[in-house]
């Protein structure tokens, strides 16, 4: 299993502050500030409607802030003269709905932005593919197309899609809401030796078990802001905010 | 019982009516004279084999050249309209517009008449190939409209995907949406193929030489020369000869895209 190269402990990964984030008149994130470090796994949870998938796209800039810093690794990732495609190179994401593409093999969904956006060559990139789909348990899938594999397959050849650029980092969008019961272990098998191997990663989930086992942060968003936020096992056994615990009585 | 008794008979009328339509078509139509005027074997003969190897052919041939022809443009035209730049929006949106309002005769009549003379070009073909230029801004402008509906069905989250895997905009487009798209549009650009076939018929509006002339050019000049409509009914038949495949194409292409949802 390969290690990530983990950039200095002292800058943050991702570092939010005060983000506002408006949608017409419909203010989604209210003041936002969250640092995650690096090696670190924060995971997100709150009532629909709150904006955790807005917060994580804002992170690669899928949504654009009308306020607010936002820094990946360091670096104002919402300078203007910043190049957007290179940050999101650094920057995995992982949707609800998987998003392979549906018109290319399993394999070549791994090497086409390895190709056209590293610029690897075909055999490299076929390479750095296989070792990934070995890593998420499809490496017999290689050839087939997403359209044959079951969901929990689809997403960890997404996942496995978003390793092959060499993240170093990843941001996950409820990953096993659209999943059946039973294939939703495989997929947190993934996330869980991913995390152990020293991957920083953001995490919006309504797994319960997987926050409190894995994360070393627990994030409670409500209305477009942080309402509690601490080590998960103490979040989750004794919330401090009733916001927090009306929640968590619902989905406990 | 009686329900299907009931129904027998009225399935039993409506074929009698079916019969007595065509048996009093087939009573009514002078046979003679329809053999003498459309069915002559010896004109027929002297057809081909320009029939097939100019008329036929061209007729293809400016169906492929309008078809790829209109196809980029269509390309072009849809990525306008999706711009994020006005400008460039409302430039495709009014040439939608101007050439989808506008007959293609006249459109094809302007091109072949007008514009050689308006810019002094000469273009491959001769007129035909100024009339095929008006048939291709024409075809474009349709195209332009299904290729557009076709980048609008991928999903949100393929681009979502593409760009958060640092792909640019443009390879998005080239190597994520566009093939979907054209997967989801192939049924209407065949069909639109089979119209191009159709519409070749108006370049008999630019004037043509003996090597230039499509399929209906070729059989009316023909059916002048002899007083006789046989070449037409020849024509007829080849087109249907190309079309009806085609046609039964498109629908086994829509039910496997059906199949396939
Ligand atoms: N592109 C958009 N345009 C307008 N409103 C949007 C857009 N995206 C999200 N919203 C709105 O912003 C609010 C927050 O959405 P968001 O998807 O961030 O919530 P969420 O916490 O992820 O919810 P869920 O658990 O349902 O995924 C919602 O009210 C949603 O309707
Ligand atoms: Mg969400």
């Amino acid at each position: 299993m390969t290690e990530f190269p983990t950039p200095p402990t002292d800058v943050p990964a991702i570092e939010v502050v005060d983000l506002y984030k408006r949608f017409g008149e419909l203010e989604v994130l209210k003041g936002v500030s969250l640092t995650v470090k690096a090696g670190q796994v924060v995971c997100v949870i709150g009532p629909s409607g709150s904006g955790k998938s807005t917060l994580l796209r804002c992170v690669n800039r899928l949504e654009e802030p009308t306020a607010g810093q936002l820094r990946v690794e360091g670096i104002d990732i919402l300078d203007p003269e910043i190049d957007v495609d290179k940050v999101r190179t650094r920057i995995g994401m992982v949707f609800q709905q998987f998003n392979l593409f549906p018109h290319l093999s399993v394999l070549r969904n791994l090497t086409l932005a390895q190709r056209r956006v590293l610029g690897r060559g075909k055999e490299e990139a076929a390479e750095v593919a296989r070792q990934n789909l070995e890593r998420v348990g499809l490496l017999d899938k290689a050839d087939a197309y997403p359209a044959h594999l079951s969901g929990g397959q689809q997403q960890r050849a997404a996942i496995a899609r978003s390793l092959s650029m060499n993240p170093d980092m990843m941001l996950f969008d409820e990953p096993t809401s659209a999943l059946d019961p039973e294939l939703v272990g495989d997929v947190l098998d993934v996330m869980r030796n991913l995390a152990g191997s020293g991957m920083t990663m953001m995490v919006v989930t309504h797994e319960m078990g997987f926050a409190r086992e894995v994360g070393d942060d627990l994030v409670f968003m409500d209305d477009g802001m942080i309402v509690e936020e601490g080590n998960p096992r103490d979040v989750l056994a004794n919330p401090r905010h009733t916001r927090t615990q009306s929640f968590l009585s619902k989905v406990l | 019982m009686r329900r299907t008794t009931r129904r027998r008979l009225r399935r039993g009328i409506l074929y009698a009516i079916f019969v007595a339509f065509v048996a009093l078509v087939a009573l009514a139509a002078d046979w003679g004279r329809l053999r003498q005027q459309f069915l002559q074997i010896d004109i027929a003969r002297e057809q081909f084999p320009e029939i097939i190897t100019i008329a036929a052919k061209n007729t293809l041939l400016f169906t492929v050249v309008a078809f790829i022809g209109g196809l980029i443009l269509g390309i072009v035209l849809a990525l306008m309209k999706l711009s994020t730049i006005g400008p460039y929006r409302w430039l495709a949106t009014g040439y939608i517009e101007l050439f989808r309002g506008l007959p293609a005769l006249l459109t094809i009549f302007a091109m072949a008449y007008v514009l050689p003379i308006a810019l002094e070009i000469r273009v491959p073909f001769g007129q035909v190939g100024a009339g095929l230029v008006g048939l291709i801004l024409v075809a474009g402008a349709y195209m332009a409209e299904t290729i557009r509906a076709g980048i609008q069905g991928v999903p949100k989250g393929q681009a979502e995907a593409a760009r958060s895997l640092g792909m640019s905009p443009s390879w998005t487009m080239v190597s994520v949406i566009l093939p979907q798209a054209f997967r989801i549009i192939v049924p209407p650009l065949t069909n639109e193929f089979v119209l191009l076939i159709k519409d070749t018929s108006l370049l008999f509006i630019a004037g043509s030489t003996i090597q230039t002339k499509e399929l209906t050019t070729f059989t009316r000049d023909a059916q002048s020369v002899y007083f006789n409509g046989t070449p037409l009914l020849m024509a007829a038949m080849l087109y249907l000869f190309i079309t009806i495949p085609l046609t039964r194409l498109v629908a086994v292409l829509e039910r496997r895209m059906a199949r396939s949802r």
